[in-house]
């Protein structure tokens, strides 16, 4: 991992896992008409722990290698608790899909503001100016 | 994987939405059709919709998710006899056959639809806002 790479922090990774439970919301609510489809989300503190944790996963066989960060694997999706199960066994609750859709969204420009902070930080250190 | 995977997944909705409410103005026109045998009457139609699963379309690519018409099945109970001999339609006996579709029913189904279209609109949109806001970062 190189210096630039520390000083952007965490925030890569955790866009990268916003904008996968993104997908599996997205997918949620596409098939809020589906018959039989189960809801499905993320944890997402585990999944952010699993994705540090696995930063050093490549082995780097010469020393020009470049270190691969800010990438995640697809974390492991889990079904929903539903409180209702729809008679054709839809277990999507729209409504909730919806606030946990906004509610990632709000969090992945959070992270994305805070990322967009940092480089302008390490840009002003390089430019030496202002 | 990406920001727009979202939008694939959600546009997916959309077109099987679209199949759903073709398929419910096409049982709403036919309500009224008349026909001379029980054969020849109009049945309602309902497309099934299946959920696109890791992986299922395209093995290389994990990530695809989203929503699929898998066929569109004829649902809707027998025809109705109605007793009309002066009707042009009417067959030896007398009687016409009408579908057997619920305006009611298709009515709420239409709201649930429209409901579900909107709601993959407003996704596609968050997401391009995070895409466009993702793609200036650093700027």
């Amino acid at each position: 991992m190189t210096a630039i790479d520390k000083a952007l922090g965490i925030s890569p990774q955790v866009l990268a896992l916003r904008a996968q439970r993104m997908n599996l919301l997205s997918s949620n609510i596409a098939n809020s008409d589906t018959a039989g489809y189960k809801a499905r989300d993320i944890d997402f503190v585990a999944a952010l722990r699993q994705a540090e944790q696995s930063q050093g996963r490549f082995d780097r066989t010469h020393s020009a290698h470049i270190a691969l960060s800010g990438s995640v694997e697809q974390p492991d999706a889990m079904y929903r608790l539903p409180a209702e199960v729809a008679p054709d066994g839809n277990s999507v609750d729209p409504t909730l899909e919806h606030a946990a859709f906004m509610e990632n969204a709000l969090r992945y420009q959070a992270s994305l503001q805070l990322l967009d902070n940092r480089i302008k930080g390490i840009k002003n250190a390089i430019k030496g100016d202002s | 994987m990406s920001m727009f995977d979202t939008m694939t997944i959600a546009s997916s909705a959309l077109t099987a939405q679209t199949a759903k409410l073709n398929t419910i103005a096409k049982n709403m026109a036919n309500a009224n059709t008349v026909a001379s045998s029980p054969e020849e009457t109009y049945t309602a139609q309902e497309p099934l919709f299946r959920a696109i699963l890791d992986g299922q379309i395209d093995p290389n690519d994990a990530s695809q998710l989203g929503v699929m018409v898998e066929e569109i099945v004829e649902v809707g109970g027998p025809a109705r006899q109605e007793f009309n001999p002066a009707h042009p339609l009417a067959d030896e006996n007398g009687y016409i056959y009408k579908p057997d579709i619920d305006a009611a029913t298709e009515m709420a189904e239409m709201m649930q639809a429209s409901r579900s279209f909107q709601n993959s609109i407003e996704a596609i949109n968050t997401a391009k806002q995070l895409a466009l806001r993702t793609l200036t970062l650093g700027k």
